[in-house]
């Protein structure tokens, strides 16, 4: 069995992304995403600290200090770029303007519950940042993770257990072994899966039952 | 005649005063007013309470006035920073107050204060521990948490250019909560890097109009950290 890469889970998401979304990356892989998407199709990278269209990473020569993204990496702006104040970018997020937000998670249900801002009750410092608003407001949401936690608990589950950063607002999740839909009044929904895996050996990493497509 | 702009930081910050709710602008540093944060060190207000998206960084600025003592309370979204040892070790010891907001209400709230709008409500939290506690709502068929504003007795804010009016324009990604903020508090002070003549920033260019700005400060703070 062949797991899918970092790149790849990245850019199985990127070929899922279509030309004219507006499109928010959380931090770790889901920002590789915008690699894998070409130039010829134009997608639109929202970031939290109010930047509208930002371009790839810069090269040495071309770094600028005032431009950065929410991760604090620094960027450089897409032709037609903008910017807007933190009012005005969550009201983008928070009034349904955001096409896709792709995140990563601790847990998934299979009623598309997400957690992934905390993992105890009693965290020493809880920190959250745009996680809610995003999971709260954008028009869909997909998750990219690992299938198993490094001692091999499945982050696909009945019911989080973590506490919750949104309810029922996962549609989609890109792990290193399938690729999966979160179906309302059904749940995980088989879409793709890694080379040389079946579906029982699937089902067998993963703590939530899951489904073959229609 | 109008003119907002003062000659130091002292003058910029005088009558802040025990107690005061600070909101503090900038993501990462950029945008980040950090001659107003050391200038409020040595103004010497206490038990403050600050409104900022992180908790401080290192040892300096907000850190650095949490060290002192003098932050009662801090009000942020994301107290995780690359080096948050001074909240972390004045949270654990239970000598400083969190309350943690989600980013976008955080900046709604702000934006509410600044808009009179006392209250409001929002999907975001919506079921999860950060709405326990709360109002909530059904409106057409969707539960809301209800929020309350947050107004600030002073917003300390930075911006590239000013005029006299108090006009601001920002420079890239360095507007972030800086004009929600500059509406939300009974006092706010901008620091920037550049004072211009009255009619020389472009209108269309300016991103808070001075109406919400009391004081401005130039200062020569160059490129952020990030």
């Amino acid at each position: 069995m062949q797991p899918f890469t970092r790149d790849q889970m990245a850019r199985k998401a990127a070929d899922d992304i279509p030309e004219g979304w507006c499109v928010n990356l959380g931090i770790g892989i889901p920002t590789m995403v915008a690699n894998h998407v070409p130039e010829t199709r134009e997608v639109v990278f929202q970031s939290e600290n109010g930047v509208v269209g930002m371009g790839p990473a810069p090269s040495k020569e071309n770094e600028d200090p005032w431009l950065i993204n929410a991760g604090k990496q620094l960027i450089t702006l897409a032709k037609g770029a903008s910017f807007v104040g933190h009012a005005d970018s969550f009201a983008m997020i928070r009034g349904g303007h955001i096409d896709l937000c792709v995140l990563g998670a601790f847990e998934v249900a299979e009623n598309g519950d997400l957690a992934n801002w905390a993992t105890s009750e009693n965290d020493t410092a809880p920190a959250v940042g745009g996680a809610m608003d995003l999971a709260a407001g954008a028009r869909r949401l997909w998750v990219i993770m690992e299938h198993t936690t490094k001692d091999g608990r499945s982050k696909l589950v009945e019911r989080c257990s973590y506490p919750l950063t949104g309810l029922r607002c996962v549609t989609r999740v890109y792990t290193n072994l399938a690729v999966l839909d979160v179906v309302q009044g059904q749940g995980f929904v088989v879409r793709e899966m890694a080379p040389g895996l079946d579906f029982d050996a699937l089902q067998a990493k993963s703590a939530a039952k899951l489904h073959r497509p229609a | 005649m109008i003119n907002k702009i003062v000659q130091s930081i002292a003058d910029a910050l005088a009558g802040i005063k025990d107690g005061s709710v600070v909101l503090i602008g900038g993501f990462g540093s950029v945008g980040q007013p950090d001659a107003l944060i050391e200038g409020l060190i040595e103004q010497g207000a206490r038990d403050l309470t600050c409104v900022l998206n992180n908790a401080g960084t290192g040892r300096v600025g907000v850190a650095k006035l949490m060290d002192l003592g003098r932050v009662r309370k801090i009000v942020c979204s994301f107290p995780r920073s690359s080096d948050p040892v001074v909240f972390e070790t004045l949270y654990r010891e239970g000598r400083i107050e969190l309350e943690l907001v989600p980013q976008g209400t955080l900046a709604e709230r702000i934006r509410a204060a600044g808009a009179g709008i006392p209250a409001f409500f929002t999907a975001t939290a919506a079921g999860t521990k950060l709405a326990q506690g709360k109002e909530t709502r059904e409106i057409d068929g969707r539960t809301y948490v209800m929020e309350t504003w947050l107004k600030g007795d002073v917003a300390l804010i930075e911006a590239w250019e000013a005029d006299r009016w108090g006009n601001l324009v920002y420079r890239g990604s360095g507007a972030n909560f800086n004009p929600v903020m500059a509406t939300g508090a009974d006092l706010t002070i901008a620091q920037v890097q550049h004072l211009r003549e009255l009619g020389d920033l472009h209108p269309h260019m300016v991103g808070t109009p001075g109406v919400f700005v009391d004081r401005v400060v130039q200062v020569d703070r160059g490129a952020p950290w990030v």
